[in-house]
């Protein structure tokens, strides 16, 4: 645990909404006042008091107030479940390494998010959105199970009037659904992708590794690609040791690296 | 309206990006312009599997019909795809129903015609079987990829990582 943050900061909860049957959003605002500075891409240890601590990525940053899409999977996240407005919860953080925004701006942007990856993904979306003229074309790829699994909806909708090219994909489709139904990497493969845009993946790690894939042989710079990693960090502070992913600490050198950083380390499986 | 000649709308098809001129003529030959209204068939499972369809636009489910749950969608194709290479496989009969889900445009190209020009010209034979096992090959891992069902929640609730 960092020496600079030994204790969880109390933060209020401003707002909670569901997105779907597992899966929620939590508003949070420092309950001490203090100003709270957080990255596109950076994470939060959240503690749900008698539970205990999880790394959560931040959904949404808007001044004061920082979102969290949660899914119910384990002790913790059922504990953070019962959270409603009013309630206190702690918090440790932001930590680690986010989305490269600031060298983003003046190209072409790729997103690819699979499932709940899109949750970390959606404040780099908010700043192109609200800053559109900084950035060229931006592409969004967007690969989820089915209709009834698609998180943010409005905010589609928003993106696709701030003229990012939304393109989602269904796993599994269903009478209500007439979008494309395939793998991520299907759009990804029969898009025109600018070999000089800064693309960023998060979802399962396989999908990563196989759109990372795709985006490559469409002769992507590896330089310029970025991938969010998840592992069981526990401190948040390099300290520990949990989340290491061969020479890194993916809490404090990640979560967001370089493709050219990781992409040995994500070949191994013991890793 | 300028009227494109089918060996130029091929041409500007993506599966047949960069086909040489002596393939094309072959190729072009055997297509036809087809338009699909949305719900109409461009095949049916256990039909003969004469054709192969380029899409030009559009937008179309491959569907299995199931007993008490009607037509289920297990892929859909889209603008720039190829559908259909049961053509291409003895007893040539379609394995699944594909369906117009939006209006479509697209280039109808003869199996049978190609089928009898395939084994006597080696070019045509190494043009399309080259380009379809690319399709084939990205559609296998796309599906192997669905099987594993990794948006879901993970069965261990032992973790909080989702």
């Amino acid at each position: 645990m960092s020496l600079s943050q030994p204790h969880p900061r109390p933060f209020r909860v401003c707002a909670v909404s569901d997105q779907l049957e597992d899966t929620w959003t939590v508003e949070l605002a420092p309950a001490d006042g203090k100003r709270v500075v957080a990255a596109p891409g950076q994470f939060n240890m959240l503690y749900a008091f008698g539970a205990g601590e999880a790394p959560i990525s931040v959904s949404r940053i808007h001044a004061d107030v920082l979102a969290h899409t949660i899914r119910a999977v384990g002790r913790v996240t059922r504990g953070l479940r019962q959270l409603v407005v009013g309630d206190t919860v702690g918090l440790r953080g932001p930590f680690g390494v986010g989305w490269p925004v600031e060298t983003m701006s003046g190209g072409d942007v790729v997103v690819v998010a699979g499932g709940l990856g899109i949750a970390p993904l959606r404040p780099v979306l908010d700043t192109v959105a609200r800053e559109r003229s900084r950035f060229g074309r931006v592409q969004l790829f967007y690969g989820t199970r089915d209709r009834a699994s698609l998180l943010f909806q409005d905010d589609l909708k928003t993106w696709t009037q701030q003229n990012i090219e939304v393109n989602v994909i269904v796993d599994r489709g269903s009478p209500d659904w007439r979008g494309p139904v395939g793998f991520v990497t299907q759009p990804l493969e029969a898009a025109t992708i600018n070999r000089s845009a800064t693309a960023l993946i998060c979802g399962p790690e396989v999908m990563m590794r196989f759109a990372a894939g795709t985006l490559l042989r469409k002769g992507l710079n590896p330089e310029h690609l970025h991938l969010s990693i998840e592992r069981n960090m526990e401190c948040g502070t390099g300290q520990c040791g949990h989340c290491q992913l061969g020479p890194y600490l993916v809490c404090r050198d990640g979560p967001v690296f370089g493709y050219d950083a990781v992409s040995d380390c994500l070949a191994i499986r013991e890793l | 309206m300028k009227t494109q000649r089918m060996d130029q709308l091929i041409g500007a098809h993506p599966f047949f990006e960069h086909l040489s001129q002596a393939v094309s003529e072959i190729v072009s030959g055997c297509g036809e312009n087809q338009v699909f209204e949305p719900g109409e068939y461009l095949a049916r499972e256990g039909q003969a599997a004469d054709h192969f369809f380029l899409l030009r636009s559009g937008r179309v489910s491959l569907e299995v019909s199931v007993p008490g749950k009607g037509a289920l969608i297990v892929e859909t194709i889209e603008t720039g795809d190829v559908l259909g290479w049961s053509w291409l496989v003895e007893r040539y009969r379609w394995v699944f129903d594909a369906r117009a889900v939006e209006p479509v445009r697209a280039i109808a190209l003869d199996g049978r015609c190609l089928r009898e020009k395939l084994g006597h010209n080696p070019a045509l034979a190494n043009e399309l079987y080259s380009r379809f096992v690319r399709v084939l090959a990205d559609r296998l891992t796309g599906a192997r990829m669905r099987l594993m069902d990794m948006y879901s929640a993970p069965d261990d609730t032992s973790s909080d990582v989702p």
